[in-house]
């Protein structure tokens, strides 16, 4: 378990948050077990991401910069980085599960013939048989148990980890770091599946990336749908989200629906108000930092799942937080 | 162009009745008992877009599991809705693969049922739910793929698909040289029920069983199978605890509005 890779995930040539949160654990394990962390990074140009990876404890970085890899090049990155982790030999290798991460991840590991665990919550060294392992906690059944599994004898030992589960180290901007330039050596050959071009829709993405999202349910109903929701949203600087109802009944689009058959979810704040707290519905919001939850009935299940609660009328509630945020400005 | 195309699809319990699933502390072993089966909900698109495709350009539709005789019951419902031939792959030599295994036993199942252009998967299923195997299964079979597709055009001489793959902050336009494993998310399109006429013609259809012999013949070695071929392993299951411990604020909604935002600056969330 000398050395841990990670991959560094760059969108819009910059480092994603999920590469940072991964960079902290790799570190944490590597203090562990007396090993050494490196980073990756692929993309058009790296040199500034690489510094970055540096100060967050990287000790060497692999760069591999070249035009045609700036949009994810499924063929062309899944080459690169087994010739990399065939060259540098890691024990561990962590990535981001994005939906690039969790494409491209796989098919190293069925190429290297390794292991991969996804959506991994925990990552550590237990000894097991006698033997230090690296030990990943995985949810199963959605989230009804959690899962530990190993992988005992293939090396490297892979993992995935969604962005969110871990936290962020503080950049030092004192570390050194050695980076090392590696030509990605691709030709046509690596791209039969060929990525043309990217389109945003800025409305997917806004869910992802919001601080703070107020959740509207059910409960809107009698305070006739959700203009209330939106003052409370403008007046926190939050995202709107909806269970199945309020997207059913049109208060919120359909793209953000919160739960099992919609979006998964974790801000550093949610807030669900006028929604009984369906497991259908709570899965899509479990992990978030913190979950502050307001229903009339003070005894929906959504308090069970909340660090603070506040059982009373929203259309009481909600005026009041309005005024009280706004008077504090 | 007719395509010749293989969906895969998976037996998993129902996901409804998850919450019924228990452990029992003392063998750490997961009791499902009397939780039905059904077909992994994202998979009933992916048979969906094979039947549109097929519609659309000729050719046919095969749809293969891996698992336990009764999951012969989820070919069966595919076959009802139009597909046109069911694989089953089934043997004790499969039980207990990890992603590398289950994509390879996979790939040989596909080699000795045929050959096509196209295979189509979920993108994940509801109770492993690690989304690995379409990457490996492209892997094992040695063709490109395209993962969190939500539109599959496939061009006039079907030589190549091309595919809009969702991505965080929108989507990835990929073209594909065909054949290719492309995996699907249910967005992609809404799917037909089975009509009475689909379920009484699917009683005539075929559907073949493969063994580990087959897979044998079509290249792969026993070692590469089920638990001996996969290289991790469980090394234990423990519940989770979810709860959190709620703190109630009480109060006329002023008091509770003011109560609620003092914690959460102090708890630095605003
Ligand atoms: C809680 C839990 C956690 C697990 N974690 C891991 C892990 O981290 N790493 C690991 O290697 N294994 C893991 N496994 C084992 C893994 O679930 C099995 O290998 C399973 O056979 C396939 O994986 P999946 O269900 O995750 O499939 P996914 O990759 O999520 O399935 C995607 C698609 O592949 C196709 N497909 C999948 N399985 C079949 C099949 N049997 N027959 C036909 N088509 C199929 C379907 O189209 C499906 O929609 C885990 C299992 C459990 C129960
Ligand atoms: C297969 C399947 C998948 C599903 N997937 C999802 C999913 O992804 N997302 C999802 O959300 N649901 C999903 N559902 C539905 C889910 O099971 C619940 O039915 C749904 O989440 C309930 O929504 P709700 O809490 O808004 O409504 P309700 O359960 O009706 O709750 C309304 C709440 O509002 C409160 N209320 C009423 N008036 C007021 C007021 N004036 N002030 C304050 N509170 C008030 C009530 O006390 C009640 O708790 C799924 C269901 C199935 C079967």
């Amino acid at each position: 378990m000398k050395e841990i890779l990670v991959w560094a995930e760059l969108r819009d040539g910059r480092l994603t948050g999920v590469a940072l949160e991964i960079m902290k654990k790799a570190l944490d394990l590597a203090t562990l077990s007396g090993g050494r962390v490196s980073a990756v990074a692929i993309g058009r140009e790296c040199r500034e991401s690489a510094a970055e990876l540096v100060a967050h404890g990287a000790e060497r970085v692999f760069v591999v910069e070249d035009a045609r890899l700036d949009l994810y090049q499924a063929d062309a990155f899944t080459k690169i980085l087994c010739r990399l982790i065939g060259e540098i030999r890691p024990g561990i290798v962590l990535m981001g599960g994005t939906s690039v991460g969790a494409d491209l991840a796989p098919a190293v590991a069925a190429r290297l013939g390794t292991g991969l665990t996804a959506h991994c919550t925990d990552l550590r060294i237990e000894a097991i048989e006698g033997l230090d392992q690296l030990v990943m906690v995985v949810p199963g059944w959605r989230g009804n148990m959690m899962v530990k599994i190993v992988c005992p004898e293939k090396r490297p030992v892979m993992a995935t980890i969604r962005p969110g589960v871990m936290e962020r180290g503080r950049p030092e901007p004192s570390r050194e770091g050695e980076i090392v330039a590696v030509s990605p050596d691709i030709d046509e050959k690596d791209f039969r599946a060929r990525t043309l071009e990217r389109v945003r829709e800025s409305e997917e993405s806004a869910l992802e990336q919001a601080k703070i999202i107020v959740s509207g349910g059910f409960g809107f109903y009698e305070a006739g749908g959700v203009a209330l929701l939106d003052q409370l949203a403008r007046a926190l600087g939050a995202v709107t989200a909806g269970s199945r109802p309020a997207c059913d009944a049109g208060w919120v689009p359909e793209s953000r629906m919160i739960g099992q058959s919609g979006r998964t979810v974790s801000p550093d704040l949610f807030i669900s108000i006028g929604a009984s707290g369906a497991p259908h519905y709570t899965t899509g919001f479990a992990k978030s930092k913190l979950i502050v939850a307001i229903d009339k009935n003070p005894k929906a299940p959504v308090f069970d799942i909340a660090d603070f609660g506040v059982a009373g009328d929203l259309k009481e509630i909600i005026p009041a937080l309005v005024e009280e945020l706004e008077a504090k400005e | 162009m007719p395509l010749n195309i293989l969906v895969c699809i998976k037996q998993v319990p129902d996901p409804e009745q998850f919450d019924r699933i228990t452990l029992d502390p003392a063998t750490g072993s997961i009791n499902r008992a009397g939780i039905p089966p059904v077909t992994n909900p994202v998979d009933r698109h992916a048979v969906e877009e094979a039947l549109r495709i097929r519609e659309a350009s000729g050719g046919t539709v095969a749809v293969l599991t891996m698992g336990p005789p009764q999951a012969r019951k989820c070919l069966e419902d595919a076959l009802a809705m139009g597909a046109d031939r069911g694989v089953l792959l089934c043997d004790m030599a499969f039980a207990g693969a990890d992603t590398l295994a289950t994509a390879a036993v996979l790939a040989a199942g596909i080699r000795s049922a045929g050959d096509f252009d196209l295979v189509l998967c979920g993108n994940e299923s509801v109770d492993g739910a690690t989304g690995q195997v379409p990457a490996q299964l492209a892997e094992a079979l040695g063709w490109p793929r395209v993962t969190y597709a939500r539109k599959i055009e496939i061009a006039k001489e079907a030589a190549t698909a091309l595919v809009e793959r969702e991505i965080e902050e929108g989507f990835l336009r990929v073209e594909v040289r065909l054949p290719a494993v492309i995996a699907v998310v249910k967005r992609i399109n809404r799917y037909r029920l089975p009509t009475i006429f689909g379920i009484l013609e699917a009683g005539k259809k075929e559907i073949i069983e493969v063994g580990c012999a087959a897979c044998e013949c079509a290249g792969l070695v026993a070692e590469a199978m089920g638990l001996a071929g996969s290289p991790t392993r469980v090394a234990g299951v423990f519940q989770s605890h979810r709860k959190r411990h709620v703190e109630m604020i009480g109060g006329e909604p002023k008091e509770a509005a003011r109560g609620l935002i003092r914690k959460l600056k102090e708890m630095d969330a605003l």
